[in-house]
């Protein structure tokens, strides 16, 4: 498990990359799966900058389509604009649907400072689940690679 | 990992999952492989297949080829032909990298040649082919340009000048699907891919230099017919796909279908990566289209980096590529799904076929292929993990039982968090340098989960495809230097 952010790669399915993460909130979920995200595209995470800033909105009818919308939202900003990002200021409410507002922060690919790992190409549906634990909440995730 | 018990033994290499494995199955599940490779599977293969074998509209079986290993939706090596006015079109059986596939280039150069510059060779080809994360490609085009890509495929790269007419004829489907309309792609699967032309990505994906022992040639007339045998003869392959652009095409389509099952549909949602819609219904179309486009773009990339090669060679050997005889000895696609016309009860019918993580094999014959493979039967490239070596075989017409489909590759049997834990990238690119295989990586932790004994025997692949009646062999390669993405 990593230091702060609570998450975990684990043997799942063969070709690609699952992990579980946790969080005492949605909140923290969610960013627990931004960071793990991020460990699987970069072998030094930590060295991702703050000076970028993105907005995101989303709406899914359910927590589960909410986070994989989420990741695959931080995918395609990688891809489309080049952007390693990270959420800050993140809410996610549940009034009927599920909705998330977030401020994202980070910065631009530079080959020469981040040490690109795995180009994941999507998060996905396959076990998807995002439940209640004693703790608070626990996410399970599986990235194409 | 254990087969089910109800597996039964149906002929050479070929074994059978009856209906009523699980509820809903409308047909069997059909695994080739071995006995030991069989035994080796996930349970889960087995488990995906038989959710496979429910899906609407499938005809004969739910088809596991013998590298089959666990995906998500289908199993990779999965292949199901559905019937295109009652059945449906599934994403899963499909997966995220559409068309990711292999390109075979032959050379006139033998090892003796190539040896000396073995290091020049691989350090150019890694500085010309961008290869890892974030990537962009030396093709500078517009969004609109791109759109053109979409619908034409390789056959925009070879009037861009990146190739010869001949590459087009030695590519399947001649390189474009003809289904494709950029209309129904979105703009940000546009955005996401538009600059990624001619480059590799990463996971799996690489590009090989490499060599055919005298040992290695199983059929010496067949691959005279492909430019190849010579002992010492050296190959370039090449694994890659559809980049960030088929990524998201994938990615719309998923969600999109996942809204429209319950509602329009009333399909139920047994695996949400199993999301599929009818094929004759707006939206099965219309992803029909847009995986159209994707496969295109995938074409179009690698005859861009064919291109790159023959320029890496030529300014190495000083030497025009034409002279040098770098010719392309066929392209396949491994995630599509695509409309065939089949043999099926002494009829023939139009079936749409999905392959995921599977090839295509037509036997010799066969009209879809180029005339100088007419005896041959359609060039098949299997590769092995980067350690292990690769195959050329040709489909045979007992492939006809599982609708001209065979094996991919060597198959993952082992996690990449596993294989990670198991050995650093830095020691497997040393030790892989002591056995004459020179790498260069982006990524040393991608390289350790490359790591050859995290995949199956690629012998043992390809013995047991030809044992199957699925393709024959005809060479192996022998891997020297190898750009990983």
């Amino acid at each position: 498990m990593s230091g702060s952010a609570r998450f975990e790669f684990v043997d799942s399915v063969t070709s690609d990359l699952s992990f579980v993460a946790w969080g005492g909130t949605l909140e923290e979920l969610f960013a627990a799966a931004a960071e793990a995200l991020l460990a699987a595209t970069l072998e030094n995470p930590d060295c991702v900058g703050s000076e970028l800033r993105r907005s995101l909105s989303l709406e899914e009818p359910d927590l589960d389509l909410l986070l994989l919308r989420y990741l695959n939202e931080l995918v395609y900003l990688r891809d489309a604009e080049h952007l390693l990002l990270r959420p800050r200021d993140l809410r996610v409410s549940r009034d009927g649907g599920a909705r998330l507002e977030a401020q994202l922060v980070g910065e631009a690919i530079r080959p020469e400072r981040h040490r690109l790992a795995g180009d994941v190409k999507a998060a996905t549906a396959y076990g998807l689940e995002v439940s209640p634990v004693d703790s608070g909440w626990r996410a399970t995730v599986t990235l194409d690679v | 990992m254990a087969a089910p018990a109800t597996l039964q033994r149906t002929g050479p290499a070929c074994y059978e999952l009856p209906i009523g494995f699980r509820d809903g199955m409308r047909v069997p599940v059909r695994v080739y492989g071995s006995e030991k490779l069989v035994a080796e599977m996930d349970d889960q293969v087995f488990r995906q297949a038989a959710n496979v074998a429910t899906l609407p509209g499938i005809v004969e079986a739910s088809f596991c080829m013998p590298d089959a290993h666990w995906g998500y939706g289908f199993p990779i090596g999965g292949v199901a032909a559905m019937d295109p006015e009652s059945g449906v079109i599934s994403p899963g059986g499909i997966g995220f990298d559409i068309n990711c596939g292999m390109r075979l280039a032959r050379t006139d150069l033998s090892w003796s040649e190539v040896q000396p510059r073995l290091g020049q060779l691989v350090d150019a080809l890694a500085a010309r082919v961008p290869a890892g994360t974030g990537r962009r490609g030396f093709v500078r085009i517009s969004r609109d340009d791109f759109r053109d890509v979409l619908r034409d495929g390789a056959g925009w790269a070879v009037r861009q000048g990146y190739g010869t007419p001949d590459d087009l004829t030695h590519t399947e489907e001649n390189g474009c699907f003809p289904d494709a309309d950029p209309e129904r792609v979105s703009e940000r699967a546009i955005e996401r891919g538009y600059q990624q032309i001619g480059t590799l990505g990463s996971g799996n994906h690489y590009l090989e230099i490499q060599v055919i022992h005298p040992e290695g040639v199983y059929d010496a007339e067949l691959a005279e017919v492909f430019g190849l045998g010579r002992p010492g003869q050296v190959v370039v392959m090449f694994h890659c796909g559809s980049r960030g652009f088929g990524h998201q095409v994938a990615t719309d389509y998923l969600q999109r279908f996942l809204r429209a099952m319950p509602k329009k549909f009333q399909l139920p949602v047994i695996e949400r990566e199993l999301a599929c819609a009818p094929f004759a219904s707006r939206e099965g179309r219309d992803y029909f289209a847009a995986m159209s486009c994707a496969a295109n773009m995938s074409f179009a990339n690698r005859q861009v980096i064919l291109h790159r090669i023959r320029e890496v060679f030529s300014d190495v050997f000083r030497r025009p590529a034409e002279e040098l005889g770098i010719r392309n000895v066929y392209d396949v696609a491994h995630n599509t799904a695509k409309l065939e016309t089949v043999e099926l009860g002494g009829a023939r019918r139009q079936l749409l076929v999905h392959r995921k993580g599977a090839t295509r094999a037509f036997p010799p014959g066969h009209p879809e292929l180029p005339a100088a493979y007419q005896r041959t039967g359609q060039p098949v490239i299997i590769g092995g993990s980067m350690e292990t070596g690769s195959y050329l075989l040709t489909g045979v017409a007992s492939g006809a039982a599982s609708f001209y489909s065979t094996a991919h590759g060597s198959g993952r049997t082992m996690s990449r968090t596993r294989a990670r834990k198991l050995v650093r990238g830095r020691e497997l690119q040393q030790r892989m340098a002591e056995r004459g295989i020179l790498v260069r990586t982006t990524s040393f932790r991608g390289l350790a989960e490359e790591a050859g004994f995290a995949y199956k025997n690629v012998d043992e692949v390809a013995e047991a495809s030809e044992t199957a009646g699925l393709s024959k062999r005809v060479v192996h390669f022998t891997p020297v230097g190898n750009v990983k993405g």
